[in-house]
């Protein structure tokens, strides 16, 4: 295979991986940008979602049916996430309210154990998804591809809703100045749900994708992806939209490129050169590639 | 139209209202003089039903409003322009009026709104499209004014709108209130500074530490040597 193919491929790989982190950021950012929590429970929808997936595609639902439940189920818990964990403690100390989102993880994991066991399941990627498309040397996977389009859609909605829309205008005001967004009537709750709907199901989509690029699921499978979507989101700058992002394509492509990069001795630890690269990273810009360069108020 | 009894208010630890008592009328202009830490934003924040007062009654038109939320008072139409003027830095100018706009349920007359402020303030209408960050600190304040007003507001409340700005912007501003309160606009006007204060208010009440020393019209006031000594910079002390 030429270079150049080579190069394109794993562009593809880069896109498709950094679609994934990307969708994951986002609720990540608009949960953080308004409440100052870093929602690790987020990572949890994937796995809510996933089950859901795995139970109704079990009974024989179609999969376009299957996936719309999933979304919705993913959407439901971020509801419930909100209203009996986050709401009670709003206000709190940072601290607080990352301790809390722990307890929901704990909670939801456990959870998932009682009911489906800790072992891994076959996740039944659907045919379709299975394919790939060659153009000569060149191999695209309908999952990749499928990531790619489906990010590309879902970020053109997104833009579309944060600058066009009254709740999506409203939701940046809230995030900039709480105060003032209250002193102007912004319902803050309402754009604390509506950031919550948008961002589970952003991760109930991924959880898709995601279990469906890994072939099986487990009720600890939400760990990775959101600690990605984390980094990802303090690369960009962490409550920054454009920033989750553009720091879950950076990832995605720092990830290949090491993949690539690295002698095969070495790539069992290419997570601890993207985190060298991180810290890096941090040091010359500690809000991250998008973040604020102004120093927080003391 | 609205009235305050008897408010105490807590800070934290600090009781930063102690029994105070005010009344501003309908088409009335009232100016709330103090210095700093007298109580003067504390008042507005529990007017606008972000601090919760520990005894007393705040009422609007017949309404008690100390139980009421804060988005369901400025749906009343009693509108805070902040302190700091507290505008969305990162959304346009345009945006930051379509947020003031938030309480109001008819969108139809919005452009003739957005035309309105626009003519009290031309600056804007030229910045409509710039990021609220990139302004002055004077254009920041029509900004944050301008923004007060697309809420159509029954009762407008002012934080110190001339903190920190140049003289003759300080000019424009005031020249604007007045002139909104020549329209019928209710207004109550918080400020350090006294005299203009005085000079376009139809009543005032001064605070210190959280009491109502004095009140009366500006007139009264001006003549007042206590005020005179304080906070217009007279010499006997």
């Amino acid at each position: 295979m030429s270079t150049g193919y080579y190069i394109l491929q794993q562009l593809i790989n880069a896109v498709s991986i950094g679609s994934l982190y990307a969708l994951m950021a986002i609720g990540l950012a608009m949960v953080f940008g308004i409440l100052r929590l870093i929602n690790f429970a987020h990572g949890d929808l994937i796995m809510v979602g996933s089950y859901a997936a795995l139970l109704l595609l079990g009974l024989n639902v179609p999969f376009w049916l299957a996936a719309l439940a999933a979304v919705l189920v993913s959407v439901i818990f971020g509801l419930l996430m909100e209203r009996v964990a986050y709401r009670p403690i709003r206000g709190a100390q940072d601290v607080s309210m990352l301790l809390t989102s722990f307890a929901v993880t704990i909670f939801l994991e456990n959870l998932a154990i009682i009911i489906f066991t800790p072992k891994s399941r076959p996740f039944p990627t659907p045919e379709f998804l299975r394919s790939a498309l060659t153009f000569g040397p060149l191999r695209i996977s309908n999952l990749d591809l499928a990531a790619i389009v489906v990010a590309v859609i879902l970020l053109i909605g997104l833009t579309f809703f944060i600058t066009r829309t009254e709740m999506g205008i409203a939701m940046r005001a809230t995030s900039q100045d709480n105060l003032a967004a209250r002193l102007m009537g912004i319902d803050v709750n309402r754009v604390i749900m509506a950031a919550f709907i948008i961002g589970s199901m952003l991760a109930g989509i991924v959880g898709l994708l995601w279990s469906a690029r890994v072939g099986k699921i487990d009720p600890l499978m939400g760990f990775n992806p959101v600690l990605k979507a984390f980094v990802a989101s303090v690369i960009g700058g962490l409550g920054s939209i454009p920033g989750a992002v553009l720091g879950g394509y950076v990832l995605g492509t720092l990830e290949i490129l090491l993949q690539g990069l690295l002698p095969s001795s070495l790539s069992p630890y290419r997570d601890a050169f993207v985190f060298v690269i991180l810290i890096t990273l941090l040091l010359f810009r500690r809000n991250g590639i998008l973040g604020s360069t102004e120093r927080e108020k003391i | 139209m609205l009235k305050i009894e008897n408010l105490d208010v807590y800070y934290g630890h600090v009781h930063a209202l102690k029994g105070i008592s005010m009344e501003i009328n309908q088409g009335e202009l009232v100016a709330l003089l103090g210095s700093n830490g007298a109580g003067k934003s504390t008042t507005l924040m529990s007017i606008s039903g972000i601090l919760r007062p520990k005894a007393g009654r705040i009422t609007y038109d017949e309404t008690d409003l100390t139980r009421e939320s804060t988005r369901a008072i400025v749906q009343r139409g009693i509108v805070q322009c902040p302190e700091g003027r507290r505008i969305f830095g990162g959304l346009t100018v345009l945006e930051n009026l379509r947020m003031g706009a938030m309480r109001r349920k008819e969108r139809s007359n919005l452009s003739a709104d957005l035309e309105r402020v626009f003519g009290l303030f031309p600056i804007l209408g030229q910045r409509k499209n710039q990021s609220g960050s990139t302004l002055s600190g004077g254009e920041q304040q029509m900004l944050a004014i301008a923004r007060s007003l697309m809420a159509d507001p029954h009762l407008l409340m002012l934080d110190e709108p001339s903190l920190g700005l140049a003289p003759i912007i300080v000019e424009e501003i005031f020249n604007v209130i007045r002139n909104l309160h020549h329209q019928g606009v209710t207004i109550l006007l918080v400020e350090q500074n006294a005299r203009q204060a005085l000079e376009i208010s139809d009543r005032c009440y001064v605070l210190e530490t959280g009491r109502v020393v004095l009140s009366g019209s500006g007139d009264e006031l001006k003549a007042n040597p206590k005020i005179e000594n304080y906070y217009l910079g007279g010499s006997a002390g």
